[in-house]
């Protein structure tokens, strides 16, 4: 049952809209509708800020600025994870960036609030803020706090610079990638229903257990008195790790009226509020031998922060495992900006990170008139070459390999701007792809009924990666169910704690817990049934014992399990599973878990305009076991297409005047559509990692992306001749490069 | 957005006199209009709804031409088997723009009045001329890669975003328009919208309350037509350039030519210089270049969008030598 292709259990809730997100919960009658009114500034301070027009107008109910918030707890910095801190809100007249919330208004439509938004009469004092990353790059600081609180900012090992410049052969290069967003299709949104002293809050969130930590101590009550729902959540790719403003506005309100409120996030107002990739310089250098051997490699990564909210891309780290070579540098610095703040975008790190590397890797191949293939293989490390601890299961080579084949590598066009096809240049690019695998603690339970149906529960949620399904089958092997006898129910704060869906390790945290609950549950019927005079199984030894098709088997007796339970527990029994935190698990330390991929690209380039067309991309990826074949390759296609949309497409441009991001919308920063995407394959080698955790399985989710947007990069410059380093690659970037027109 | 009150109008002729009244729209398609209403760029208190006039059809005209009734949709209009046939420019232009659900909401009256896709148009908190007169252009000075390099102002950069007008600009089709008075009157689709000036606010010459009731094509220009759009992704994403041209050759001699531009300017922009330096001359690769010097010699690139200049030239150049190439085979 792991590992097979089991169709979305609730794919067809989901295609008949009778899957309920957070904003379109009715539970208790009408809500009200709030509206979040967002700062025309950058920098500076409110001087006044009048409400009454916006009061008076058709339906308002409320409008709260800065001078009508109650107390508010501040964000924690000793909590390691920014997610589960306080989150405060209209809590001063201070502007931090452009779009920022300086009012709501909450009125009984949506219509009518958002047509009372704009009569919110405010005045600034505006100030000079700095919104031009290039401008302030000399100003990069060093931040003194860890990456999550656990990652060092910078490392050394050897002697990069006595290594680098006695290498034979040297690319120093600095690539630039811009700011990005998340953008999930379901917008940032929230409904609190009072009960009393309680809430009931319908959010969409990836993190239940972080949601509620954080209204709690931002609204400074008791996290018992605060109950999350969000069983269904529209993607988050990061941005709903953490609650944003749409969550504690809709608590105060709901609790000022004593009404259900809800707040949502208009799709202009995401870019400014829910986190953004920042945008980074990141200087590559590679010295190697003319064997293509690797002596010194150093990433050295400035990247852009909130003046006042310090986030620090994991930019370089995963560069500390990819390749072999003595002599090592890796560095963060911040720039400090009045933008928006930094948060995690899907991949962090390694999305921006392996763009840059894998582009310098590619063109230390061209240096060495080397297969970029070859070249990774000859770089590949027999230990962690930071850490130096084995790798528990690296089968880097064996992407690289099955890739090229699959692909049809050896047919590429050695010579950059050689193939032609018509009036498209041709071009063959790959990349390698690397993601570190981490674990957190997550709890699940296991509940089997008197109808023999089994019941999974954690507040783990499914952020449309397949987590139900993939629950499903784990209990259904787990207890020798077929699928259909499992219900498995998410995302509600009353259930186990897990640590949700983020940093692809949701599937593995939930699916070992539950595994273990199994486990612990099968003992517990096996005990009953053993101890049961009326049952079948009565004093026979449970070692032999086997769960299949509904029931226990042990030699040639057998029972059902629901003459079992409704036997013995009536109400049913229960067990919980539970998956360690990484720091508690000595397979961290004595081992480097990552998984692995490569990427193969074909891309045509308009040789009179510089249109750039991918025409086929195939990875190939070691992520240990597969859970579901095809919940899995959904996600790593999904990947690849982000990496499709950030070496050619996605950049969020700041207007250097006010700090506004501009094109703010879906027309306007560009993902690909379907026109843009032909033939796209990913395939996953079969694996095991037993050093990661009793299934063998890996997080798949953020693996795609690693890397494939350098494979893209690196066809283009194969088709081409010219070699971009500022990302997206934009055609009027290639245009001065191309051939002068013929007839 | 803000509370407005409708009519569905019944006749061409009702739609005008109810149109009349302060603060009245006309709304069809409404691809563009709802968005600009939700953001507050567009506030009409009325709106008077023309989708459903018969104004759909596309007839044969007694000269050999074509009448495109405003209410066509750009689907039924591009998919029509005589506009496929005699004017193929056309049926690419439409089919080049937005996606299959807009082309099949969007009328072809709708069409030639969609607003400018400039960002800081849509930003009610930024300076726009053509939004609130008076209020500057940010986009000068700002992020401005798809605007404008040809027929500029110091008030307005921004492009008119139409594939379909660039079809109908070498087409030279004219505009079927009626008034509030009943009057009827054609104005040619090069003269219909109007360049920024002082007044980048006033996007064409309609009076007020006049309804665009067709569109007229006259009998297809000997030649081939060819629509080729250059933008960052394949589908689903407006021009940085498009060229529309029709281009007969005789012997190897461009005896006839056209050719007109999209996301250039304030308005599709027909290139009478480009014309005037291929007509007469050998169909070849020099006369291009020559006609796309001519075509750009006065664009103006305001920092983001300066490679519009010479994209535009290469995209001109390419779609000429393949009109060219397809009538000499042909």
């Amino acid at each position: 049952m792991i590992g097979q292709a089991l169709d979305r259990v609730d794919g067809p809730a989901k295609v008949a809209g009778q899957a309920t997100y957070a904003y379109e919960h009715w539970d208790d009658g009408q809500p009200l509708y709030g509206f979040v009114v967002g700062a025309t500034i950058g920098t500076g301070r409110i001087t006044r800020i009048d409400t009454a027009r916006a009061e008076r107008s058709p339906g308002v109910h409320m409008v709260m600025t800065h001078h009508d918030t109650p107390a508010q707890g501040a964000p924690d910095l000793s909590i390691p994870f920014e997610y589960w801190r306080a989150f405060p809100v209209l809590s001063r007249a201070d502007v931090r960036h452009y779009g920022e919330p300086v009012a709501l208004v909450v009125a009984a439509t949506f219509e009518q609030a958002r047509a009372a938004a704009p009569l919110v009469d405010i005045e600034y004092a505006g100030e000079a803020g700095s919104y031009d990353f290039a401008a302030c790059r000399h100003q990069a600081y060093a931040p003194d706090s860890l990456i999550y609180g656990m990652i060092p900012t910078d490392t050394a090992v050897g002697d990069f610079d006595a290594g680098f410049d006695t290498a034979p052969v040297r690319i120093d290069e600095r690539y630039t990638t811009p700011y990005e967003f998340s953008q999930p299709m379901e917008p940032h949104a929230c409904l609190v229903e009072p009960h009393g002293e309680d809430l009931i809050v319908h959010v969409s969130s990836q993190i239940v257990d972080a949601a509620r930590a954080s209204i709690a101590s931002t609204l400074q009550i008791d996290p018992e008195r605060i109950h999350i729902v969000t069983p269904y959540v529209g993607g988050g790719f990061g941005s709903k790790l953490r609650i944003h403003h749409e969550t504690i506005l809709a608590a105060f309100a709901a609790r000022a009226l004593n009404r259900p409120v809800k707040v949502a996030l208009t799709r202009q107002q995401i870019f400014h509020l829910t986190g953004v990739r920042p945008t980074s310089s990141q200087r590559v250098r590679l010295g190697a031998e003319r064997d293509g051997r690797l002596v010194a490699i150093a990433h050295e990564v400035t990247m852009h922060t909130n003046r006042h909210e310090e986030y620090i891309e994991p930019t370089a780290t995963t560069t500390r495992s990819l390749y072999a070579a003595p002599h090592r540098l890796t560095r963060h610095r911040l720039v400090p900006l009045d933008l928006p703040r930094g948060e995690d975008v899907r991949a962090p790190g390694e999305a921006p990170g392996l763009l840059a590397v894998e582009s310098a890797m590619d063109e230390l191949a061209y240096a060495l008139e080397m297969d970029p293939v070859e070249l990774r293989i000859r770089n590949e490390p027999e230990l962690d070459p930071e850490r130096g601890v084995p790798f528990s299961d690296r089968h880097l080579v064996e992407c690289l390999r099955d890739g090229a084949r699959r692909f049809g590598w050896e047919s590429r066009p050695a010579q950059a701007a050689s193939l032609r096809e018509g009036r498209w240049m041709v071009g063959y690019g790959m990349a390698a792809a690397i993601r570190g695998h981490l674990q957190a603690p997550t709890k699940v339970a296991v509940r089997l009924q008197a109808d023999g149906t089994a019941v999974v529960r954690s507040d783990m949620t499914d952020i449309g990666t397949g987590t139900y399904t993939i629950l499903t089958q784990v209990a259904a092997d787990g207890l020798g169910l077929p699928p259909d006898r499992v219900r498995v129910e998410l995302g509600r704060s009353e259930f186990p704690v897990s640590m949700g869906s983020g940093g692809s390790w949701g599937a593995t945290n939930s699916c070992t817990a539950l595994h273990r609950a199994c486990e612990a549950l099968r003992e517990k019927l096996l005990a009953t049934a053993s101890n049961d005079a009326r049952s079948a199984l009565h004093g026979l030894d449970p070692a032999g014992a086997a769960f299949v098709d509904g029931g226990v088997r042990i030699g040639g007796a057998s029972e059902t399990l629901s003459e079992i339970v409704a036997r013995n527990h009536p109400d049913g029994v229960e067990a919980e599973g539970e998956t360690l935190a990484m720091t508690d698990d000595p397979n961290y330390q004595d081992y480097a878990l990552h998984s692995y991929g490569a990427h193969f690209a074909e891309v045509g380039v308009d040789a009179d305009t510089a249109e750039i067309r991918l025409r086929r991309m195939l990875g190939v990826f070691s992520v240990g076991r597969v859970l579901n074949a095809k919940t899995a390759r959904s996600q790593l296609i999904g990947g690849m297409i982000w990496g499709v949309g950030a070496a050619l497409e996605e950049e969020g441009a700041v207007d250097p005047r006010s700090g506004a991001f501009v094109n703010r919308d879906l027309a306007q920063y560009l993902v690909p559509v379907h026109a843009d995407i032909s033939e796209v394959d990913a395939v996953v080698l079969d694996g095991f990692d037993d050093k990661a955790n009793v299934l063998g399985a890996k997080g798949v989710g953020e693996l795609g992306i690693c890397g494939a947007g350098a494979a893209v990069a690196n066809a283009v410059f194969n088709a081409t001749g010219v070699r971009v380093r500022d990302f997206p690659i934009t055609l009027e970037k290639v245009l001065p490069g191309l051939p002068p027109m013929d007839d | 957005m803000r509370s407005f009150t409708y009519e569905r109008a019944t006749d061409a002729r009702g739609a005008v006199a109810a149109v009349s009244r302060p603060g009245a729209k006309f709304i069809s398609g409404g691809t563009n209009l709802l968005d600009l209403m939700k953001l507050e760029v567009e506030r009409p208190s009325h709106l008077v709804d023309i989708s459903r006039l018969p104004l759909t059809d596309i007839e044969e005209l007694p000269d050999g031409g074509l009448r495109i009734g405003a209410q066509a949709t750009n689907s039924d209009t591009a998919a029509d088997a005589r506009v496929r046939t005699h004017y193929p420019v056309l049926t690419q232009a439409l089919v080049a723009g937005a996606s299959g659900q807009l082309r099949n909401k969007a009328s072809v009256g709708g069409n030639l009045l969609q607003r400018t896709r400039c960002p800081y148009f849509y930003d009610t908190a930024a300076g726009c001329n053509k939004r609130d007169p008076g209020s500057g252009c940010s986009a000068i000075g700002g992020f401005n890669r798809i605007h404008a390099i040809l027929g500029v102002s110091d008030a307005c950069i921004a492009t008119h975003p139409s594939d379909m007008a660039v079809a109908m600009t070498v087409l030279e089709a004219q505009v079927e328009l009626l008034d509030a008075d009943g009057s009827a009157r054609r104005v040619a689709v090069t003269d219909f919208h109007r360049l920024p000036g002082d007044t980048p606010h006033i996007e064409t010459v309609l009076r007020p309350g006049e309804m665009i009731t067709g569109v007229v094509l006259p009998p297809p220009p000997p030649g081939r037509q060819i629509y080729r759009k250059v933008r960052d992704r394949a589908s689903y994403e407006f021009a940085l350039v498009s060229v529309a041209v029709i281009v007969a050759t005789d012997r190897g001699t461009i005896s006839s030519a056209r050719a007109a531009f999209g996301g250039v300017a304030h308005k599709p922009w027909r290139s009478v210089e480009a014309e005037a330096a291929l007509t007469g001359h050998p169909a070849a690769m020099a006369t291009y270049r020559a006609a796309a010097e001519a075509a750009m010699r006065d664009a103006v690139g305001r920092g983001h969008n300066d490679f519009k200049i010479e994209l535009a030239r290469r995209t001109l150049c390419r779609t000429l030598a393949q009109a060219a190439q397809a009538t000499e085979a042909g």
